[in-house]
């Protein structure tokens, strides 16, 4: 008698693969005929966020199928660390400098100003996608106490006054 | 030999033992918490230090191995103030609920905290606060009660192989959780329950199903009956301060009596059935006429998760054969429900299992009947325990002899014969010592055959042995914990091994371990494997003292065969006590080379 084959271990790795680049599932491969799969963990992780920006659900699961480890244990090592991102980066990165001098010039009420604006918490991304909110140490421009960057560009001796305005200046931009 | 010396005593002991191991040997239980002697060493809880000589800090105990001529010193009041100051920081990041607590009593943590003598809190701070997940059918999943000791990550993906559970996050908001912090039946979780044996607080704990009974049982218009599993009658009594091993079957029946149930039935009726049910496919699979060999067994719940999750490719490999459990709740509500002139709607079935698995079974769609399911509610060997005291039901301590002006202590009829083959499907090879005794005499067509398998009884967690069946040699293997299921299943997958029959049970030991089993008394701990052979020991003495043994002896078997089923493998056999498995997302993580 014939039986149907249960085993669905062929779209569970094609599925695997699609979400991946060729280049990260060559990787995998790779790693996984080393005799310590688990050890290329980390440095997998980071082509897969370098490749796509942050480590989505489903590539975390597709990183654990075809590295032959447990999922637990990818996602206990990408929760860990705080380089990794779980979730994906906004258009804008906002950096608060709460380095020293930012500090005692009134940097968190900087911050204060900016997570109730935006309605999110450092590492988080606004609803519509637009801001992600990070916390910096030092931007080297402790002239220009409190400091915020947006993107690339640095807006210098900020009040909680100017927040509105100058989230409102991006939110215009094409 | 190494030599040293143990808080003043010179002592000799084999190189490579730690210093808790040679401790213990001459008399000295150093305190620990996150040590488990059956599983990895993790040194993560600090509750086990001890002063070394000359070393400038204390070490673990359980991690640091003897050297020659190594001074320790286990007790002084330093060390007794550091250990005392680690758990006392352990408490305060711990809610204050040990009254409202299930594990209150049995909890490994308060027992430590009075041992060490933290009398009073000193370290108020923070305290952290992460959401619970209480959707599981089985496990609940309470990350405020969790220290962190990962025993629960340990077992999980040493003992079972599973490897559902790890630490997420970091630092205060750390949680030992599935995958992306799923909910546990949204993971890989195949419900076997032994996060919740292995842990020393209830960070981990069965669904309550006592509610349900409770309401079910104080309804007028419900017929509520009962079944218990083989294994429940030899750990039930350590929930009455019975030793382990001591079988109680008799106040077990007589206890559930009271409750209220109207019918108390035996589950091991329906292990009898499995048996002739189980035994014809194999017969019929042996002979070429059925599915494939081996023969898989199915009647442990968390197995059969494991199975559709890990191994999809062997599902046509198990047998078709429901669960015991659910093989008595469909016959309760059919067979029994015609006897007594009931409605299937009106009877409530409750099943007292060793298992926190079997709850999730009892919500599989396969196990409903008219969309009502077979089983009404699961309770574990825990919860029936709690209920009985609960009621204020004491009759644990009294005399066997006095025992004519309580309710009757034997299970009801129809159904209530069962043979020794059903008693010790609740121990490990169980199953397969009992398909042989009727599969043998079904084969050659002879009575009188062997009855007892012992080589079949893998109390070391595996056993691959080879079976003389009329001029066949058979090969059979029985694996419990499912690590252990996974070595004999690879090598099937592998195509490197063949096999006739294999019996798998998910907890080590099989039933008499169960994720639902009471935890393990004082002087004892979970996993051990003395406890887990006093168990045994007591269905192994209730199978010596059967009339009956062999399964397809059993009258009333032959009775409902006669009066409604016809014979083993029938349609109507089909329809009433057979079931389908299929795969099931989010696959396991594939241990195996081939992809």
């Amino acid at each position: 008698m014939t039986i149907a084959s249960t085993d669905n271990w062929l779209q569970v790795a094609a599925a695997a693969q699609a979400t991946l680049s060729p280049e990260i599932v060559e990787a995998l491969a790779r790693a996984r005929a080393d005799e310590h799969p688990d050890s290329h963990l980390i440095s997998i992780l980071h082509l897969v966020q370098g490749r796509f920006g942050f480590l989505s659900a489903d590539r975390l699961d597709a990183v654990a199928q075809l590295l032959g480890m447990p999922t637990a244990a990818v996602t206990g090592v990408a929760t860990f660390y705080h380089f990794f991102r779980l979730l994906p980066l906004g258009k804008y990165r906002i950096s608060v400098c709460l380095g020293t001098a930012c500090y005692v010039k009134g940097a968190s009420e900087i911050a204060d100003r900016l997570r109730q604006e935006l309605g999110v918490d450092f590492g988080e991304t606004s609803g519509d996608g637009l801001f992600t909110l990070e916390g910096a140490r030092c931007l080297g421009t402790c002239g220009l106490a409190p400091v915020v960057m947006v993107g690339d560009e640095v807006h210098a001796k900020m009040t909680p006054d100017q927040i509105p305005a100058m989230l409102e200046s991006y939110r215009r931009k094409p | 030999m190494v030599s040293l010396t143990v808080d003043g005593q010179v002592v000799s002991v084999p190189a490579g033992w730690t210093i808790l191991q040679t401790a213990e040997e001459f008399g000295i239980r150093i305190p620990r918490l996150c040590y488990h002697p059956d599983l990895s060493l993790a040194g993560s809880c600090r509750v086990c230090i001890v002063d070394v000589k000359d070393m400038g800090h204390y070490m673990p105990a359980c991690a640091t191995k003897v050297w020659p001529g190594m001074i320790v010193q286990t007790n002084s009041p330093e060390i007794r103030q550091a250990r005392r100051d680690i758990v006392e920081l352990l408490l305060d990041n711990h809610p204050k609920e040990c009254q409202t607590c299930e594990r209150d009593g049995n909890c490994e943590l308060q027992n430590l905290a009075y041992t060490l003598g933290v009398r009073e809190r000193l370290f108020e701070g923070k305290r952290k606060n992460l959401p619970a997940d209480e959707t599981g059918l089985s496990v609940i999943r309470e990350p405020n009660k969790c220290i962190l000791c990962g025993r629960c990550v340990r077992v999980c993906a040493e003992v079972q192989g599973v490897c559902n559970l790890s630490q997420q996050g970091r630092g205060f908001t750390t949680a030992v959780a599935p995958a992306h912090g799923a909910a546990m039946d949204k993971s890989v979780c195949i419900q076997c329950g032994q996060c919740i044996n292995v842990c020393p607080t209830a960070a981990f704990i069965e669904r309550d199903g006592t509610d349900d009974v409770w309401a079910a049982l104080a309804d007028p218009n419900k017929h509520v009956v009962i079944q218990t599993a083989p294994s429940i009658r030899a750990a039930i009594g350590e929930g009455f301060g019975c030793p382990p091993g001591t079988p109680a079957t008799a106040k077990m029946i007589a206890s559930l009596r009271r409750l209220g149930f109207e019918g108390v039935f035996d589950t091991n009726f329906a292990a009898d059935l499995t048996i002739v049910e189980e035994s014809h496919e194999f017969i019929e699979r042996l002979t070429g006429k059925g599915g494939p060999l081996p023969l898989l067994t199915s009647c442990s719940p968390g197995w059969i998760s494991f199975l559709e999750k890990f191994y999809p490719s062997l599902i046509p490999n198990a047998s078709s054969c429901r669960s015991p459990m659910s093989m008595m709740s469909a016959l309760l509500k059919t067979y029994y429900a015609r006897k007594i002139g009931r409605d299937a709607k009106d009877i409530y079935v409750v099943a007292v299992m060793p298992c926190v698995a079997k709850k999730f079974e009892a919500r599989r769609p396969e196990h409903y009947l008219d969309g009502r399911p077979l089983t009404d509610a699961v309770l574990t060997t825990r919860e029936a325990i709690w209920m009985i005291r609960s009621y204020g039901i004491d009759y644990w301590g009294l005399p066997d002899l006095e025992f004519w002006n309580l309710p009757s202590d034997v299970f009801d009829s129809p159904m209530g014969t069962s043979t020794g083959a059903a008693d010790i499907f609740g121990t490990t090879g169980g199953v397969m010592e009992a398909t042989l005794r009727t599969a043998v005499e079904k084969v050659t067509g002879k009575t009188g055959q062997q009855i007892e398998f012992t080589e079949v009884r893998a109390v070391e967690g595996l056993r691959e042995v080879t079976v003389h069946m009329n001029g066949t040699d058979l090969r059979i293997a029985v694996a419990n914990g499912l690590a252990n299921a996974r070595t004999v299943l690879d090598k099937v997958v592998a195509g490197t091994e063949t096999y006739h029959a294999i019996e798998v049970m998910a907890c080590p030991g099989g039933c008499i371990g169960g994720g639902g089993q009471p935890y393990p008394p004082r002087g004892t701990k979970v996993l051990d494997p003395g406890l887990l052979a006093r168990r045994a020991s007591a269905l192994y003495a209730i199978d010596k003292d059967k009339e009956f043994r062999r399964s397809h002896e059993n009258p009333d078997i032959k009775a409902l065969y006669a009066d409604m089923l016809g014979a083993p493998g029938s349609h109507a056999a089909h329809e009433l006590l057979h079931t389908t498995y299929a795969p099931r997302l989010p696959r396991g993580i594939l241990l195996r080379g081939d992809q």
